[in-house]
């Protein structure tokens, strides 16, 4: 068999190889900013969140760890102070005017003081906290299982989720000029991963009150999940059917910003 | 039945002339055969084709070439999020086993540092600090290696997670059918024999020389050995150190954490399974480019593959 010298077969092999390096090399970038290239990506966080949850079930605790590995600084990430004259005003009287609110679809809506959440038993860990930059932090943790206080308020039939909403103003977002849609963070939880045995309203970090850089005077400690899911400075807890009609419809500050609402990988 | 006998009517056409174009004309054939044939080959021996590459192994093969490349450089984007790798449990932020940082000189200039362990490098343009829209910036891997270029961490998880399923999926497809066809046992599982052949194998490779006629229908012990840990260490080892990473998975397989010393020390696990796919990569283009290009490509894209002398079977 002699191969013969063909301009169009060859001018076909050339045409592809340039396409399919031009695709590799720019065009992937250009794919990220098509609408059905991104749908296609973000398809595979329900594949992700219905898998993990196959196999980590309701109950699965995350690794508890010993006093020797607490790590000396937990290292502060995101707000550090939200700083507005409210939290200020919070701050300076050492949290005392502090309530926690739980509203939305619950039977007995709740005001609770730190003073009223010290009084509830208390649930103390030792806990890894993976950032989704990569980074993991050693810190014990003590608090209220959010299952308790959920118990108190009475969620009705038709609650799925449990929203953050929390103290601290978000300044470089997307939302423009509009003074009133400049969010604060905020979070969201689905009913199992909120009442998880770990998912505690944190007061205390390594023995002593959590401090402002960390998310005083109480944030939120859900272990089986990455950093950003488990908010700071929160003030009030609602729980609603669906979070579509909140901030940017997809249940967190972050998640807003493209990060996927499954915060377990 | 041969390929092709036009690169040897070329070298006996430049025995006959003089002058530039004859040289150019025998240059060209050496480059021709050299890219059919691979280093040392015989164009002029007659070939036969051989069926080398199942379906299977085709498909896979190039179905993970396409994720593994979007795996790396979506990994580099996230891993660009934080630029340092640590041991144990918790990141000890102020001793990082390796960190890809900025840092200014004492003339004022900016220059990206790749520390690893005591060491200290200056790669500025590459590592730490690199170009992006013409202006120096500080950023682990360059625009050009990650994705997606710009610093955008969510995308890079999307890009990452998503491919992270065909990898999985694609793995194990090609190891059900590995175990199942005998593709393992047979051809890829390294025997007492390959090892034995390893250190000359080593030095046939260094040389160049590579296996022709009934020889080449099997993968010589250094490609098996290749392949072997690639296919089933590496593989197995970035799937399973890439999990460990997920708070909820450790939540379900706390030995997860455990087996590999820590979720940090299997981020640096990862991180190193990542770079060995680039090393290997390297070196496998390298080798299908000098053991007869058109024929390997051919082979894994057709099955096909030509082999010197006679057929007998």
């Amino acid at each position: 068999m002699s191969s013969k010298f063909d301009p169009r077969r060859r001018r076909f092999l050339g045409r592809g190889l340039a396409a399919a390096s031009a695709l590799l090399l720019s065009g992937c970038y250009d794919l990220t900013q098509k609408g059905w290239v991104r749908k296609t990506l973000v398809s595979a966080e329900n594949l992700t969140r219905a898998t993990q949850r196959a196999i980590a079930g309701r109950h699965t605790l995350a690794p508890e760890y010993s006093k020797a590995d607490i790590a000396p600084v937990f290292r502060p990430n995101g707000t550090l102070n939200p700083g507005t004259d409210f939290y200020n005003a919070l701050a300076a009287n050492a949290f005392r005017d502090f309530r926690l609110e739980v509203t939305g679809l619950v039977d007995r809506p709740l005001k609770l003081s730190l003073a009223d959440l010290r009084k509830m038993p208390a649930r103390t860990q030792i806990t890894r906290h993976d950032c989704v930059e990569g980074w993991s932090c050693i810190g014990q943790w003590k608090g209220v299982q959010l299952a308790r206080i959920l118990a108190l308020a009475g969620p009705k039939d038709n609650a799925r989720y449990v929203m953050f909403y929390c103290m601290d103003p978000m300044g470089d977002s997307d939302y423009g000029d509009d003074i009133r849609q400049v969010p604060f963070y905020y979070e969201s939880l689905d009913l199992i991963e909120a009442t998880h045995p770990q998912t505690i309203l944190a007061y205390e970090l390594n023995g002593k009150p959590l401090p402002v850089a960390n998310g005083a005077p109480l944030r939120l400690r859900a272990e089986r999940q990455l950093g950003y899911k488990q908010a700071k400075y929160v003030e009030r807890i609602e729980l609603v059917e669906s979070f579509n009609h909140i901030q940017g419809g997809n249940g967190g500050y972050w998640e807003d910003q493209g990060y996927d609402w499954w915060g377990g990988i | 039945m041969t390929i092709s006998d036009d690169t040897a009517a070329g070298a006996r056409r430049s025995e006959s002339s003089h002058g530039f174009a004859a040289r150019a004309a025998t240059l060209w054939s050496w480059i021709l055969r050299f890219l059919k044939y691979g280093a040392n080959s015989d164009p002029r021996k007659p070939h036969y084709f051989f069926r080398r590459h199942s379906g299977m192994v085709r498909t896979t093969h190039w179905i993970n070439f396409v994720v593994i490349t979007v795996m790396l450089m979506s990994g580099l984007q996230i891993f660009n999020a934080h630029p340092a790798l640590y041991l144990g449990n918790t990141s000890d932020f102020a001793h990082p086993l390796l960190s890809l940082y900025a840092a200014r000189a004492a003339d004022g200039t900016m220059h990206g540092i790749a520390q690893l362990g005591p060491w200290h490098f200056d790669t500025t343009g590459i590592l730490g600090l690199s170009n992006v829209d013409g202006q120096p910036t500080i950023r682990g891997f360059p625009e050009w290696a990650t994705l997606p270029g710009v610093q955008w961490l969510a995308m890079g998880r999307r890009w990452h997670f998503f491919f992270a399923w065909l990898f999985a999926i694609n793995g194990l497809a090609f190891a059900a059918y590995a175990f199942a066809s005998r593709h393992f046992r047979r051809d890829l599982l390294p025997t007492a024999e390959d090892l034995r052949h390893l250190p000359r194998e080593i030095v046939d490779h260094a040389k160049l020389k590579f296996a022709h006629g009934e020889d080449a229908k099997r993968y010589n012990s250094l490609q098996k050995l290749a392949y072997f840990i690639v296919l089933f260490v590496l593989g197995p080892l970035v799937l399973l150190t890439g999990l460990t990473m997920s708070p909820t998975l450790d939540s379900a397989f706390p030995f997860l954490p455990w087996i590999f010393g820590g979720r940090q020390t299997a981020r640096t696990i990862h991180f190193a399974c990542a770079f060995s796919f680039l090393g290997f990569f390297i070196i496998h283009i390298a080798m299908v480019f000098l053991s007869g290009t058109w024929n390997n490509l051919r082979s894994m894209i057709t099955g096909n593959y030509a082999i010197e002398g006679d057929r007998h079977e």
